[in-house]
């Protein structure tokens, strides 16, 4: 088998192993148990190598477009035909960054998960589970049709929730994943709508080909509205964020880590629909600003909301809202420069910062959450005020702890500054008071953690904790995670010149993207 | 005006499903809301492809002197509803599960007394 027939099948083998070995799984579970967790880990490494090198080739050599049951994959328009009659999968830099997040999280979820839920009962269900949350993200980034992406969001959606509710015996994680399932199906309804709208003017639904033919009607602007406001709900922005800090705290620590990525998926989508789908319209520095501002209020109530928290994983979710906040101001800076000559000096540092800002988000909030996993594995309790002094034991997960709590509050030299860095420094040319509330938002981030460091980790240790650090495999997860903290906190410059750039550019570049499917 | 009628049908059910979801404190009526919400929407589907004295879009069911594209109602829609309701049902399936488990773990379904994680 050689690389090029890797390389042309590649956008639908990556979404095809993960979703033929979910039902394998409970079938090697019938057998052994040992068995099937080597085949998830397995999978999990096969979907990172192939995924590592098809994102290579799509950043060095472009678009890749693969038509689902077409004699030839790479013609996209069949010949009877104007338009895109089969489903298109279309990876450019923007989905292949976005792929990379997705399995590189899902192999450290793997890992850590084989220790921390090997007490619990039906894990080949939730092995399965947890790869069709792969599935359902890989085919939401990969994705060139419109309904292809509902049927995915739909797929993770079930996944997620039914994850979230894992650990049924507890009352609390029903009532959140009931919460996030009622959030993703209205969010659905919502996109299904404004998709409904969308095909009833142009009788397409390829998103290049409805690109091209977008012609700023009312309707387009109703399910423009309906689109943002959909996917905005599902990445957890501000005015609908309830939902986050209560599904995250209850789910399985791994699963947390999942739907920070399941998150990100949704936030793709939304950039994917305000860039490539209306990027040619007038409504581009409109939505920008909506983004701006939906980003303002997630950075600053986010984290005014963590700072009292006493429920670790609630407060690491406040967080994680705020976090998102960084993405949405930086691209959302981006879309509002678009097509302004300003674009090329400012516009394209602020989409790199944010965009870069998702990848290392993925890693340090899943790092974050993962070291809340082990605490809670450790002492059965989130409750801040009743761990101390778990430095004395857990010396890896510590460790872990402090690399992520430096990273997420933009401490130089960490990852989380390069990002934050290139967001303050571009945004500062929209408008000086966004850089203000940035830096801001940062600082009380650092105070938040420490005062997690001090009151977890520092202090004589507790009286009824076993000693020693958590079993092997959760630390080999957190571990994944921090190498990758690490190695982008080294060379931030060949990361973002290498991978961010391309994403950013490619996310940019409407007219490639149409190009891509319909020709020229 | 008589057109539009199926178009204000479905914009009426979303907007009573959506009514339902917010403003519903039984857990079971909010899942009606959901369903509410997802039949409208469906319906807007299907009304999208009606065209007008057209017959179902089956090749071999057409009837002598009818023109292929023109003679037929839109298949696509119709391919779209079937998989959104094929969803709808795994999330309805779903949905109601969990709210037997919160009825177990709480002993009510009132959204009001269910909330032990905002303690």
């Amino acid at each position: 088998m050689n690389m090029s027939y890797v390389l042309l099948h590649a956008p639908a083998l990556l979404i095809a192993i993960p979703l033929f070995a979910a039902f394998l799984t409970p079938i090697i579970d019938r057998f052994s148990k040992r068995v099937r967790n080597i085949f998830v880990l397995a999978v999990l490494i096969i979907e990172e190598i192939l995924m590592i090198i098809f994102a290579w080739d799509v950043f060095t050599n472009g678009i890749h477009v693969y038509t689902m049951g077409a004699p030839n994959p790479t013609s996209t328009v069949p010949l009877q035909s104007a338009v895109p009659v089969r489903i298109v999968l279309e990876v450019d830099g923007m989905s292949a960054f976005m792929g990379l997040i997705s399995t590189t999280v899902s192999l450290a979820a793997g890992f850590y998960s084989i220790a921390f839920v090997r007490k619990e009962t039906g894990q080949g269900k939730f092995y399965t589970l947890l790869l069709l949350m792969l599935v359902g993200m890989l085919g939401m980034e990969f994705t060139g049709d419109m309904f292809n992406l509902f049927v995915f969001f739909e797929i993770l959606s079930i996944a997620s929730a039914a994850l979230v509710a894992y650990r049924s015996y507890y009352g609390d994680a029903v009532e959140g994943a009931f919460k996030y399932l009622i959030i993703s199906s209205i969010a659905g309804s919502i996109v299904l709508f404004a998709i409904a709208i969308l095909y009833g003017q142009y009788g397409v639904l390829n998103i290049a080909a409805l690109a091209k033919a977008m012609k700023s009607t009312t309707l387009d602007m109703i399910a423009l509205v309906l689109l943002i406001s959909a996917f905005a709900m599902k990445c957890g922005s501000v005015p609908m964020h309830f939902w986050i800090p209560d599904s995250y705290t209850v789910a399985p620590a791994s699963i947390t880590a999942m739907l920070v990525v399941a998150s990100q998926a949704s936030l793709y989508a939304l950039f994917r629909i305000c860039f490539s789908l209306y990027g040619n319209t007038s409504y581009v520095a409109t939505s920008g600003a909506i983004l701006i501002l939906f980003g303002l209020l997630s950075m600053f109530i986010g984290v005014t909301m963590a700072i009292p928290q006493k429920d670790i994983k609630r407060l690491m979710s406040y967080h994680a809202i705020s976090q998102t906040g960084y993405m949405l101001l930086g691209v959302g800076a981006g879309l509002y420069l678009l097509g302004n000559p300003d674009f090329s000096t400012h516009g394209m540092a602020a989409m790199e910062g944010g965009i870069f800002h998702i990848f290392n988000h993925a890693l340090y909030k899943g790092l974050l959450f993962l070291t809340a996993g082990a605490i809670f594995y450790k002492t059965k309790t989130r409750n801040l005020n009743e761990i101390r002094g778990l430095a004395h034991s857990m010396k890896f997960t510590t460790i872990f702890f402090l690399i992520g709590a430096f990273s997420i509050a933009g401490l130089p030299p960490f990852n989380g500054f390069a990002s934050k860095l290139l967001i303050y420094e571009s945004v500062y040319h929209v408008n000086p008071i966004l850089s203000i509330i940035a830096m801001l938002v940062s600082i009380l981030t650092l105070a938040s953690f420490m005062k997690v460091f001090h009151s977890a980790f520092m202090g004589p240790p507790m009286k009824d904790v076993e000693r020693g650090d958590v079993p092997k495999s959760m630390l080999f997860g957190m571990m994944v995670l921090t190498a990758g903290i690490i190695l982008f906190s080294i060379i931030p410059g060949w990361v973002v010149g290498h991978i961010v750039h391309p994403a950013a550019q490619s996310l940019a570049n409407q007219s490639a993207y149409i190009r891509a499917v319909m020709g020229d | 005006m008589i057109y539009n009628i199926p178009y204000m049908a479905s914009a009426i059910l979303v907007i009573v499903g959506l009514y339902a979801v917010l403003f519903k404190r039984n857990l079971i009526k909010i899942a009606i809301g959901i369903t509410v919400l997802e039949s409208g929407v469906n319906l807007f589907l299907i009304t999208l492809g009606y065209r007008e004295n057209a017959v179902a879009p089956i090749y071999t069911n057409l009837p002598e002197g009818t023109s292929i594209p023109e003679g037929m109602t839109l298949p696509v829609p119709q391919a779209l509803t079937l998989t959104s309701i094929v969803i709808g049902v795994a999330v309805l399936a779903l949905i109601l599960s969990f709210a037997v488990k919160i009825y177990q773990h709480y002993g009510t379904l009132d959204s009001r007394e269910v909330r032990r994680l905002r303690e």
